[in-house]
């Protein structure tokens, strides 16, 4: 579904964030990947969504080489991208509206979309949130409001950058929860290895801008039964 | 930091259609403001007044956000009276009072109350976010509109942001003086709150185009009309032809 080759990036051509990155992305595989602090796992899902260019490097997005800001109009509408910082991506006033916003701009009708924010608020638990103002949420519900943004648009493919940051214990199990139960592929940033473990089927290490696959994990993952009621929204 | 204690209410006002509550406090004011005889103000400071006990809203609440106005009024009653206008009305010890003075002063502050209050109790109780909606119904440029929503938005976080680089620098222990060391922590504290709104913005602008935007806004909200929304419209089409006869005849 998503095939980088040879993707090289930095802010100048001496020190490279990401040097001819080759990854690929499955239909149905869960990916997990970590890496130190300013290894480039953001800005590879930045240049997955077309937000930065790489500097070199071919990149194919379902079957289709994509290179111009047009060519990303319609993978951003199937790949769903997860902010690091959930005021980043909630700028509406009211819940329902910033859930609307991204089924809106895909042509739906105004009843068909607050449909479907309705119905995605309520699959993620947060039925009754509706009415409620975006800036006065807890941080825990900021993240699962986002991820509803996001799943409002049904998406193919997931890109969650750093899910975990900041959640109790209680709010972390629920998006697990919800991730095991999504017939959809995706990648999650993480530092957390144990969160990575139970949501991801490979994880793979982003380091001097080149990802591997971090074997020694690979083991211990498969001993996790999956949950396999899956369930789109 | 903006709260909105009157924005959530059950009253007659509350239940009318927001766009015609804006519309008709704006050409109350514009007719209020552009009037001088006094029982046109007379009669519009009555009629806020109605409409504010409709709207039910607390009323030492509205009595203290009066006092910001009540403040400008009593420096123009102070200086308007014995500055504005020749012929003297009366004396205190040797000061002159103006007749013209007095009565502009007048004027003055019944506008202002009868603006005021026409505007608390009809636009006020209107939350804000409906109020961006209500005003790019009524053709409002669509930019200006969502200027105003992202800053209501955001102003939040930047207060935030602020406050975290304030207390960051407390617990360092900084403490405000008069003196070039406090002036450029401050100057540093504003220049890194710009920087980091500017990324922000440019975060915001990332995660709206993953969202598939491409520079419309749509809207969701739809507004019904009710009995109260005619009552609204006739009595105040009335009191505004009414004030233009007695004020231009």
């Amino acid at each position: 579904m998503i095939d980088l080759k040879d993707i090289s990036f930095g802010y100048s051509s001496e020190s490279l964030i990401l040097n001819k990155l080759n990854f690929k992305l499955f239909k149905g595989s869960r990916i997990g990947l970590t890496g130190s602090n300013g290894s480039g796992k953001t800005t590879l899902f930045h240049i997955i969504m077309g937000l930065v260019k790489p500097l070199s490097g071919r990149l194919k997005i379902f079957d289709r080489q994509v290179n111009e800001e047009k060519d990303f109009l319609p993978v951003r509408r199937k790949i769903g991208l997860l902010f690091q910082d959930a005021d980043d991506q909630l700028f509406s006033p009211t819940v329902l509206e910033d859930v609307a916003f991204g089924p809106l701009n895909l042509g739906k009708t105004r009843e068909e979309a607050i449909e479907i924010s309705l119905k995605t608020l309520e699959y993620l638990g947060l039925k009754g949130f509706e009415e409620k103002i975006t800036f006065k949420l807890s941080g825990g519900e900021k993240r699962l409001v986002s991820l509803a943004t996001v799943l409002a648009m049904k998406p193919k493919i997931l890109l969650l950058d750093e899910p975990t940051t900041g959640l109790d214990d209680k709010t972390k199990s629920r998006l697990m929860e919800v991730l095991l139960n999504l017939d959809l592929s995706y990648i999650i940033i993480s530092h957390e290895i144990d969160f990575l473990l139970k949501t991801t089927d490979h994880i793979y290490a982003l380091k001097n801008g080149k990802t591997s696959l971090k074997t020694d994990l690979h083991t211990h993952i498969h001993s996790h039964p999956h949950i396999n009621h899956k369930r789109t929204v | 930091m903006i709260c909105e204690p009157f924005a959530n209410g059950n009253s007659l006002i509350h239940r009318i259609d927001p766009r015609l509550r804006v519309l008709f406090a704006t050409l109350f004011s514009f007719v209020t403001a552009l009037s001088r005889q006094f029982p046109v103000l007379f009669a519009a400071i009555t009629v806020s007044l109605v409409i504010f006990f409709l709207a039910g809203l607390n009323s030492w609440a509205v009595v203290k956000r009066l006092a910001v106005i009540s403040g400008f009024n009593i420096l123009i009653w102070m200086i308007l009276p014995v500055t504005f206008g020749k012929e003297p009305f009366f004396y205190i010890g040797s000061i002159s009072v103006s007749m013209p003075g007095v009565i502009l002063s007048a004027q003055i502050t019944l506008k202002s109350y009868a603006i005021l209050l026409a505007f608390i109790s009809l636009v006020s109780t209107i939350s804000f976010s409906t109020l961006g909606h209500v005003l790019s119904r009524l053709y409002i440029p669509e930019r200006i509109v969502y200027l105003l929503l992202m800053a209501y938005r955001y102003v939040f976080v930047i207060e935030q942001e602020y406050s975290r680089l304030l207390k960051a620098a407390k617990l360092r222990g900084f403490c405000p003086g008069t003196n070039l060391h406090t002036y450029r922590t401050y100057a540093y504290l504003v220049g890194m709150l710009f920087v980091r709104a500017i990324m922000r913005s440019d975060r915001v602008h990332q995660a709206m185009l993953c969202r598939g935007f491409c520079g419309k806004f749509y809207s969701i909200n739809r507004f019904s009309s009710s009995r109260a929304d005619w009552f609204l419209s006739l009595f105040m089409t009335v009191v505004i032809f009414v004030m233009v006869f007695l004020e231009w005849t």
